[in-house]
């Protein structure tokens, strides 16, 4: 899920100097069915959205199965597609092990957190961080760290956005680019006021078959084209990479061996925020309410973990088979982060099966599903943060409580409206930040931050009020002060800051710090209190695994 | 959900805080609550244990991830893809355990509540 190495301003090399008319107007025609179709799924939705429970949580109708297909729609972002297939086809196995942290990732959010999420929360992660302690603190910091998560990965959908947009689309300059974002932005706006939770819904399930149909349509025509010997397809590939069989070893991107022992520490500490943010990523989180059950959760992460693995394993095909059909000097001329090698792959292959229409045909549907992926992750992105802010901080900070329903709902429009402009304007001022540095940086807020507050709630009796502030602030701020002084932000050529050196951290994943930071801080700040509450852990201990008082599906 | 906030302050318990209380002190929830957790927590710690070892080894042990197997495919690919093999086998081990073992006790005690409340 990540854009590799180079700023995402960077990536205004054009796609294939030749990106044809008919393409260009194909991709454009087959992304404005898709925004047809979901403006038009979106606006039924809204017609049957009349509660807060509608709006949050999709009335909690929603079966297993389309949740899940919708969680592999929230998650399997435009990185993973475009920035997996990238890494891999320029860095061949280090590709590799991204893939693999998202993925196992998902065994913690299935086996610790959903159910138990689902039985005692009602909308937002706050719900269950607060059930048992003093409401207002508790949900102030909830809501900052959610919309601190959402908005770093927000800006990173976005830019990448941008970025790829006018790449695809073969027009360059500012101008186009801030206008791709700003009708991005407009859109995922319109999806997240007008559609709430049951049209973001609907935009994730239909993006996720779109995607997971792409993605199998070029995975079949490159394995076709090796016979299906994967054998002969890794060997072509690092033929073409033009780094022999150290392409299909460790070591090409992370821990090198120039970098040493810091390199593998980094290396570490990403795998740990890959694996650990996830069950902690707000988005995800509230995907869990929109089923009726903790039974229909527990099958909607079974389905995920299914579809997110096949997609997963698939873009080993892509990134490889982009490294032997298209070549990696290629791809890195193309743009240095490998952005587009998935697009590149499926123009090559689709001339290899059926001359030049075929490369068109296949370069414009693949380039089509990538801008409808980018959009349906950040509406659910704005989604998650908005109904933050309108539950938690509104709702239960500002009003105390007294919120009518409607009014709630009235702010999380307002409140989506407000995120989504935000996010334009960051992103366009933002263009040239380093896309990788924001997704792994939401991934370690995520598990620094949100994770061990959610453990602790679930399972520590004795975890109170003092202890959840202090491992979300503490996680929080610990991961963002460490990526601040890191070589991501100063001291090297890569840097956001090249020309000054405060990089007084030596990695740049802060995770291996931040997140024993984040558990250990819940736990003093938990025992230095003298707040009990066992008599309401005994609630939430015997809702949550039994779904006795869970909230219940709203039927029209 | 309630809006009150301290529980624990020497306060009478409403009739509806002494169920849940009670219910958890129970013999049933008890059994429930092992059952539950002597699956999630080991399986957690085997699950976090086979993938950091993974990801230390393709930090540390880069000639035994790199030593060929078949064809151009090294142990790292292998030892990869078993990370994909374990999940979707953990996933379905967990929802075949909870089916059996967990959910008959789940619903035995909701029932019970929801009848008392």
């Amino acid at each position: 899920m990540s854009f590799a190495t180079a700023p995402a301003g960077a990536d205004t090399v054009l796609l294939a100097q030749s990106a044809s008319g008919g393409q260009r107007g194909l991709t454009i025609g087959l992304f404005l069915a898709f925004v047809a179709a979901t403006l038009y799924i979106t606006i039924w939705a809204s017609r049957q959205t009349k509660s807060a429970t509608d709006y949050y949580a999709a009335g909690r109708s929603f079966t297993g199965i389309q949740n899940g297909v919708a969680i592999g729609g929230d998650y399997m972002s435009a990185a993973s597609f475009l920035g997996i297939a990238g890494l891999i086809a320029l860095y061949g196995y280090d590709g590799f092990l991204y893939s693999i942290g998202f993925l196992v990732a998902w065994l913690v959010a299935l086996l610790l957190v959903a159910e138990l999420l689902r039985n005692s929360g009602r909308f937002t992660m706050a719900d269950v961080l607060a059930f048992r302690m003093r409401q207002r603190p508790v949900r102030m910091a909830a809501g900052v760290s959610t919309i601190t998560v959402s908005i770093f990965y927000l800006l990173a959908q976005m830019v990448g956005a941008g970025a790829l947009v006018t790449l695809l689309l073969g027009v360059s300059g500012t101008l186009t680019k801030d206008l791709t974002i700003v009708a991005v932005g407009a859109l995922m706006i319109f999806y997240v006021t007008v559609g709430g939770m049951r049209g973001t819904t609907w935009v994730q399930i239909v993006k996720a078959l779109l995607l997971m149909t792409g993605t199998t349509l070029v995975t079949i025509l490159v394995m076709f084209q090796f016979n299906w010997n994967i054998s002969s397809l890794l060997g072509e590939a690092a033929e073409k990479s033009g780094k022999g069989a150290a392409f299909l070893e460790p070591g090409l991107r992370y821990a090198t061996e120039a970098q040493g022992l810091t390199g593998k520490l980094d290396l570490v500490s990403l795998g740990l925020a890959l694996v650990l943010g996830t069950a902690g990523l707000p988005h995800i989180l509230i995907r869990f309410y929109t089923v009726p059950t903790s039974r229909e959760a527990r099958k909607s992460v079974i389905w995920a973990i299914w579809i997110i693995g096949s997609f997963y394993l698939m873009t080993l095909g892509l990134g490889f088979g982009a490294a032997a059909l298209v070549g990696s000097d290629a791809i890195a001329k193309q743009n240095p982060a490998g952005n587009t090698a998935a697009p590149q792959l499926a123009q090559a292959v689709g001339e290899k099966v059926a001359g030049t229409t075929g490369g068109t045909v296949l370069l414009a549907v693949i380039a089509a599903v990538a801008f409808a992926t980018i959009l349906a992750v950040v509406a659910g992105l704005t989604l998650a943060s908005s109904s933050s802010f309108a539950h938690d901080i509104y709702a239960n900070v500002i009003k105390r409580g007294t919120a009518t329903e409607r009014d709630e709902v009235r702010v999380a429009r307002v409140s989506a409206l407000v995120i989504g402009a935000v996010a334009i304007a960051l992103s366009i001022f933002a263009q040239n930040l380093n896309v990788a540095f924001l997704v792994a940086l939401a991934f370690a807020v995520a598990a620094s931050g949100n994770l061990p507050a959610i453990l602790y709630s679930l399972f520590w009796r004795r975890f109170n009020t003092n202890g959840a502030v202090w491992a979300i602030y503490a996680g929080l701020t610990s991961a963002l002060v460490l990526v601040a002084f890191s070589p991501v932000v100063s001291g090297g050529p890569k840097s956001l800051f090249p020309d000054v050196d405060f990089s007084l951290f030596p990695l740049e994943n802060p995770g291996i710090v931040s997140i024993p930071i984040g558990f250990l801080a819940g736990w003093i700040g938990a025992m230095v209190s003298s707040e009990h509450n066992e008599d309401k852990y005994a609630e939430i201990e015997v809702r949550a695994l039994t779904g006795a008082g869970a909230e219940k599906a709203v039927s029209h | 959900m309630s809006e009150v906030e301290h529980r624990d302050d020497g306060r009478p318990r409403t009739p509806q805080e002494q169920l849940y209380i009670d219910m958890q002190r129970s013999e049933q929830f008890q059994r429930l609550r092992r059952k539950f957790r002597r699956f999630v927590f080991p399986m957690t710690a085997v699950f976090l244990g086979w993938y950091l070892l993974y990801v230390v080894a393709s930090g540390w042990a880069r000639d035994f991830m790199g030593h060929k197997l078949v064809g151009n495919i090294n142990v790292g690919y292998v030892f990869g893809l078993l990370q994909f093999v374990s999940t979707f086998l953990i996933a379905w081990l967990y929802s075949r355990y909870m089916n059996r073992n967990v959910d008959p006790l789940a619903d035995e005690v909701r029932q019970q509540i929801e009848a008392a409340l």
